[in-house]
C-alpha cells in the first residue's frame, strides 16, 4: 500500500463520489455518512503516511511514476517531500471537519455538496503531490469547478457575482502559467518538475516565465492588489468553502512559488525580490489597516488572511533558512487557525445567521466555551508566543532582518495592527453588553461543533509550543531549494548584525 | 491511364457507396413519401455506418492517387473521413426524433445529409483544385437546402437564403483564386502547384491563394468572414444546427491543412500570417460577442467561430505537433458539441422547442443528470481541466509555442479567459438560479450520444495518447516528401 500511497489518497475520494451517484435512492442521510466515511478513510491514510514518512530527508518520498500521456512525454509523477507532506495532510485533515461542519447548516441538495467537496479533495491532494508541472496544473486548475458550484450553490446573497469573480481571476492567472509551462516544456525538454530546475535559461527569459508564473500564484495567494476577489468569495462561500478556500487554496500559492518560481527561475526570483518584498509590505499593512474598520466578520478574516499571506511572500522572497521556513510554518499556522476561526464564524451564523460584528456582543455570558476556543484562535491570528501563529511571523520576520532590514521593519508594524483588528473582533464580539436579546440567548457549542473546534486549538498551542514537530522535515527541504535559489547573498540595505547560518533552525 | 480497371476505384469505394445509397433512399423516399421518413432516417445512417465499414475495411490507408490525381487517399483522408462519417452519424441519429417532433419530417433531409458527407468525404481527399470545387459545392449546395428545409418558417428560409447567397459569393472568391492560381502556375493539380511555386513565388499565385483562403476562411466561418454563422445557426432547425457545428468545419479545415501543405508549402511565410490573422481575430469575436447572446443556438455560433479560432492556431504552427493538434481538437470539438446539442434539442416544454438559455434555468434540481452532463460540456469548452477540452487547448497552444507564436499563443489562452464567462454563465443558470418546468422526456438516441460523449470527455484524461499518435501519423504525410 505504501507504494501507491499517495494515488490512494488522491482517487479514494473519487470512489466515495461514484458510490454517492450510483445510489440515486440514497437519502441525505446516508451520502453525508458515505462522505463523511471517505474523508475519513483519507485522513487515515495520510496519518499512516505521515508515520512512514522518513524525518530529516529532503528528497522526495513515496515517489510514484507511471506514463501517462507518451506523445508528449508527459508523467504521473506523483512525490512529496517536507514542503508538500504537510499540505497534504492539511487537506486530508480539514475535509473531514468541512462536512461534519456542515451536518446540518447544509439541508439542500446535500448530496451535490457531498460530492462537490469530495472532488474538491481529490484536486487539492493531487495538487500537492504531482510532480509533472501539466498534472500540477489539472489538479490546480481542477480545483476551480467545485468551488465554483460550492460558492455558486450553497453561498450567501452576492454568491453569483463571488462565483464568477473567483473563477475568472483565478482562471485568468492560471492560463499564463500554462503558458509558461509549455515554453519551460520546449526550453529544457520537460515537464518534470524536479527536472526542470536543471535548466541555464537567460535572464530575459526567466523574467517573463516568472511573470507568468506571479500572474497565477499571486492571485491565488492572493497578493495585493490581486487581492479583490478573496473578501468577497470569503463572505459568499458557505463555511465549509470559507474554510477550504482559506485552509488549503490559498497556500497553492505559496506553494507554486516554492515549487516553481525559486528554483526554475532562481535568477528572476531574485530579481523581482524587491518588488514582491514591497507588495507583501502593502498586503502586511494596508490589508491589516482595512481589516480594521470591516463590520462583517468573515470580511475581516478574509483581509487578515491577505495580510498573513504577506508575510509568506515576504519569507520566501527573503532566500534565507529562516524565511523560507517561517512562510512554510506560517501557511500551516494559518490553514489552521484561519480555517478555525472561519468554523467560529460558521458557529454563530447557524444561529444568528447574520455575521454582523454589531449584532453580537457579551457571548462570553451565554457562551463560554466558544468565548474560550475563540480567544485560543484569535490570540494565535494575533501571533502570541506560545501559539504557532508566533513562530511562523517571527521566523519570517528573522528571515526578512536579513534580506533586507527597512522591509523587514514595516512588516513587524503589521503584527501590531494584526493586533489591534483582532482583538477588537474579540472585545466587540465576546465582551462588552449583550445588546441583542437573541445574541443573548444562543446556546453554547453543541458537541459536534466542541469536537471539531478543539483540536483546532489544541493543534494552535501545540504548533506554538512544539515547532520542531514540523521543522524536522520542512527545514531539510527548504535547506535543499534553497542551494539551487541563491539569491544576492549580501544585500546593501542588510544592518543585521547577526548572521544566523543556514540550518540553524533545524537544532 | 489507358488500361481501366475497376479496382483502380477501391480508394474511392466509401463514397461510392454513399452517393449509390443517397440515391437509391432517395427513390425510396419518392415512392413512400414523407411518412416513410424515420425508416429513411434509419436506413441512412445504416448506410453511413457501411461506408464506414468500407473505410476501416481498406486498413492501412496507403497514399494512392487514383483518376489522374483527382483523389487521393492517405491517412490524413482517411481520419478525418472516420470522423466525418462519426459525426455524420450522430447528427442522422440525434435528428431523426427531432424533424418528427417539430412536424418538419421529410425524406429528403437525412438524404440531403448523406450528400453534404459525401460532398465532404471528396472535400478532404481533393488534390486537385477541381475536385476541392466539386466537393465544396456538393457540401455546400446540400447545406443550403438543409437550412431552409423549413420553408414554412421566415427564420428558417432567411437562413437559407443568407446562407447560400454569402456561400455563393465565397464559392466566386475561391473559383477566381483557383483560376488565378491555374494561370500563374499553369496546372490545377496540388502537386503541380507546389512544384511551380517552390521554383519561385509569383504575385499572380499568392493573390489567388489569398481568395481560395477567403473562400475556404468563409467555410470554416473563421472572422472575418463569419457574418452568415450566427444567423444561420439561430434560423436552421436546431438538428440542422447540430450537424453544421459538427461536421463541415472539420471537413473544411482539414480541407484548408491540404490544400496548403501539397499545393502552397513553399508560401508558408505568406499563409501564416493570414492564418495568424484569422485566427486571432476569430478568437476575440467568438469570445466578445457571446458575451451578451441570450440564445443559446447564437452563442453556439460564437462559440464554434471561437473554437475555429483556437483550432486555426495549430494550423498557424504549421508543424506536425500542430496539426496532429488540429485533428485532436476539431474531435474534441465534435464530440462536446455533440454532447451539448443532444441537451439543446432536448429543451422542449410542452412540445414546444425552446432556445433560450434562461430555459434552462435550475435545471441542476428539475433534471439533474442533464444538469451536470451540460456543466461537463460548457467547463470542456472553457477548456478547465481534466475534461477533454483542455488538452485541445493544451495541444494547439502547445504547438504554437513550439513554433515560436508566442504572441498567438497568450492573446489565445487571454481569449480562452473570456469565453469561460459565458460557458460558466450557463452553468450558473443551471445551477444557481431557481427552477423552471421540468423538460419533456428526451428520447434514447440523444440521451445515448450525450452519454457516450460524456464518458469520452471525462475518461479523455486517462488515455490521451492513443488520438495524438494517431493524428501524428496522420499528418506525417505533409512533412514526408
Amino acid at each position: 500500500m505504501l507504494d501507491n500511497i499517495l494515488s490512494l489518497q488522491i482517487f479514494l475520494p473519487l470512489i466515495g463520489v461514484l458510490a454517492i451517484l450510483c445510489l440515486p435512492k440514497a437519502s441525505d442521510c446516508t451520502a453525508r455518512w458515505i462522505a463523511l466515511g471517505t474523508s475519513l478513510v483519507v485522513f487515515a491514510i495520510s496519518v499512516i503516511m505521515m508515520m512512514n514518512y522518513e524525518d530529516g530527508v529532503s528528497s522526495m518520498q513515496f515517489v510514484e511514476k507511471e506514463v501517462w500521456f507518451p506523445a508528449l512525454g508527459l508523467t504521473y509523477h506523483l512525490g512529496v517531500d517536507g514542503i508538500s507532506v504537510y499540505f497534504v495532510l492539511l487537506s486530508t485533515f480539514l475535509t473531514p471537519i468541512c462536512l461534519i461542519s456542515a451536518w446540518h447548516a447544509v439541508d439542500k441538495r446535500v448530496k451535490e455538496y457531498m460530492v462537490a467537496f469530495l472532488v474538491l479533495e481529490t484536486f487539492m491532494i493531487g495538487t500537492f503531490c504531482a510532480l509533472d508541472s501539466i498534472l500540477f496544473y489539472v489538479f490546480f486548475e481542477g480545483v476551480l469547478i467545485p468551488m465554483y458550484i460550492i460558492i455558486g450553490v450553497w453561498g450567501g446573497k452576492d454568491r453569483v457575482y463571488a462565483a464568477f469573480k473567483f473563477f475568472l481571476y483565478t482562471l485568468l492567472g492560471s492560463v499564463l502559467m500554462l503558458v509558461a509551462f509549455m515554453v519551460l516544456y520546449y526550453q529544457t525538454g520537460t515537464t518534470d518538475m524536479l527536472k526542470m530546475v536543471d535548466n541555464s535559461l537567460p535572464l530575459n527569459w526567466q523574467i517573463w516565465l516568472w511573470l507568468a508564473f506571479f500572474a497565477s500564484f499571486a492571485v491565488k495567494m492572493p497578493m495585493w492588489p490581486v487581492h479583490t476577489w478573496l473578501p468577497d468569495a470569503h463572505v459568499q462561500a458557505p463555511t465549509a468553502g470559507s474554510v477550504i478556500l482559506a485552509g488549503v487554496l490559498l497556500k497553492m500559492g505559496g506553494y507554486g512559488f516554492l515549487r516553481f518560481s525559486l528554483p526554475i527561475l532562481p535568477d528572476a526570483s531574485a530579481y523581482f525580490a524587491d518588488m514582491v518584498f514591497w507588495l507583501s509590505i502593502v498586503a502586511i499593512v494596508y490589508t491589516a489597516l482595512v481589516a480594521l474598520v470591516q463590520e462583517d466578520m468573515k470580511k475581516l478574516i478574509a483581509y487578515s488572511s491577505v495580510s498573513h499571506m504577506g508575510f509568506v511572500t515576504l519569507g520566501i522572497f527573503s532566500g534565507t533558512q529562516q524565511g523560507v521556513d517561517g512562510a512554510m510554518f506560517q501557511m500551516l499556522s494559518h490553514g489552521i487557525i484561519s480555517a478555525a476561526l472561519f468554523l467560529c464564524v460558521g458557529v454563530v451564523y447557524d444561529r444568528l445567521h447574520t455575521r454582523d460584528i454589531a449584532r453580537y456582543g457579551g457571548l462570553v455570558k451565554n457562551m463560554p466555551k466558544y468565548a474560550t476556543v475563540f480567544m485560543v484562535l484569535m490570540l494565535g491570528s494575533v501571533g502570541l508566543p506560545g501559539t504557532s501563529g508566533f513562530v511562523g511571523e517571527f521566523l519570517v520576520l528573522l528571515g526578512a532582518f536579513q534580506a533586507d532590514t527597512i522591509i523587514a521593519t514595516f512588516a513587524t508594524t503589521g503584527v501590531v495592527f494584526g493586533a489591534a483588528y483582532m482583538l477588537v473582533l474579540y472585545r466587540k464580539v465576546i465582551f462588552g453588553e449583550q445588546k441583542n436579546a437573541d445574541a443573548a440567548a444562543m446556546p453554547d457549542l453543541t458537541k459536534t461543533e466542541y469536537g471539531y473546534l478543539v483540536p483546532l486549538a489544541l493543534l494552535v498551542i501545540l504548533f506554538g509550543v512544539a515547532p520542531s514537530l514540523v521543522m524536522k522535515n520542512i527545514s531539510p527541504s527548504v535547506t535543499s531549494l534553497l542551494q539551487i535559489y541563491q539569491p544576492n547573498e549580501v544585500s546593501p540595505t542588510n544592518y543585521a548584525k547577526a548572521d544566523v547560518k543556514k540550518g540553524a533552525a533545524n537544532d | 491511364m489507358t488500361d481501366f480497371s475497376l479496382s483502380l476505384l477501391d480508394p474511392m469505394m466509401p463514397e461510392i457507396f454513399l452517393a449509390v445509397s443517397a440515391l437509391a433512399l432517395l427513390i425510396l423516399g419518392v415512392f413512400h413519401g414523407d411518412k416513410a421518413s424515420p425508416q429513411i432516417g434509419w436506413l441512412c445512417a445504416i448506410a453511413v455506418g457501411a461506408a464506414l465499414a468500407f473505410l476501416l475495411q481498406q486498413g492501412s490507408w496507403e497514399r494512392v492517387e487514383i483518376l489522374n490525381g483527382m483523389f487521393v487517399m492517405d491517412q490524413f483522408a482517411g481520419i478525418t473521413k472516420l470522423l466525418i462519417l462519426g459525426g455524420l452519424f450522430t447528427s442522422i441519429v440525434l435528428s431523426i426524433r427531432f424533424v418528427e417532433e417539430e412536424q418538419m419530417a421529410r425524406f429528403e433531409y437525412p438524404v440531403l445529409m448523406l450528400l453534404a458527407g459525401l460532398g465532404m468525404m471528396l472535400m478532404v481527399s481533393a488534390h486537385n483544385l477541381l475536385a476541392l470545387y466539386m466537393g465544396l459545392e456538393l457540401q455546400s449546395l446540400a447545406l443550403y437546402v438543409l437550412a431552409s428545409i423549413r420553408r414554412d418558417n421566415v427564420k428558417s428560409s432567411e437562413a437559407g437564403l443568407k446562407y447560400f447567397v454569402l456561400g455563393a459569393i465565397s464559392s466566386g472568391m475561391l473559383l477566381f483564386g483557383a483560376s488565378l492560381v491555374y494561370g500563374y502556375t499553369g496546372s490545377v493539380d496540388f502537386g503541380v502547384i507546389g512544384n511551380s511555386l517552390a521554383q519561385e513565388i509569383s504575385v499572380g499565385a499568392l493573390i489567388g491563394m489569398t481568395f481560395i483562403l477567403a473562400g475556404l476562411a468563409f467555410k470554416i466561418s473563421a472572422v472575418p468572414f463569419h457574418m452568415w454563422t450566427p444567423d444561420v445557426y439561430e434560423g436552421a432547425p436546431t438538428s440542422v444546427t447540430a450537424f453544421f457545428a459538427m461536421v463541415p468545419k472539420l471537413a473544411a479545415i482539414a480541407l484548408l491543412i491540404r490544400l496548403l501543405f501539397e499545393a502552397f508549402p513553399s508560401a508558408i511565410e505568406q499563409w501564416g500570417q493570414i492564418i495568424w490573422i484569422l485566427s486571432a481575430l476569430s478568437m476575440a469575436v467568438g469570445a466578445f460577442a457571446a458575451l451578451i447572446q441570450d440564445n443559446i443556438k447564437r452563442l453556439l455560433a460564437y462559440s464554434s467561430i471561437g473554437n475555429m479560432g483556437f483550432a486555426l492556431v495549430g494550423v498557424a504552427a504549421a508543424n506536425v505537433e500542430g496539426l496532429a493538434s488540429v485533428i485532436v481538437y476539431m474531435l474534441i470539438y465534435m464530440i462536446m458539441t455533440a454532447g451539448t446539442f443532444a441537451i439543446v434539442l432536448s429543451m422542449r416544454r410542452g412540445g414546444q422547442a425552446l432556445e433560450k438559455i434562461s430555459d434552462l434555468s435550475g435545471l441542476s434540481r428539475t433534471q439533474p443528470a442533464m444538469a451536470y452532463a451540460m456543466a461537463i460540456m460548457m467547463f470542456s469548452m472553457s477548456g478547465i481541466p481534466p475534461l477533454a477540452g483542455f488538452f485541445g487547448k493544451f495541444l494547439v497552444f502547445k504547438a504554437a509555442v513550439g513554433a515560436g507564436l508566442y504572441g498567438l499563443a497568450v492573446f489565445g489562452v487571454l481569449c480562452s479567459v473570456v469565453a469561460a464567462y459565458y460557458y460558466i454563465r450557463i452553468i450558473k443558470v443551471m445551477f444557481f438560479d431557481e427552477p423552471v418546468e421540468k423538460f419533456d422526456c428526451a428520447p434514447f438516441a440523444r440521451r445515448a450520444v450525450l452519454a457516450v460523449s460524456v464518458f469520452f470527455i471525462v475518461a479523455f484524461i486517462f488515455f490521451p495518447s492513443p488520438v495524438v499518435d494517431i493524428s501524428s501519423d496522420a499528418v506525417s504525410v505533409f512533412f514526408n516528401g
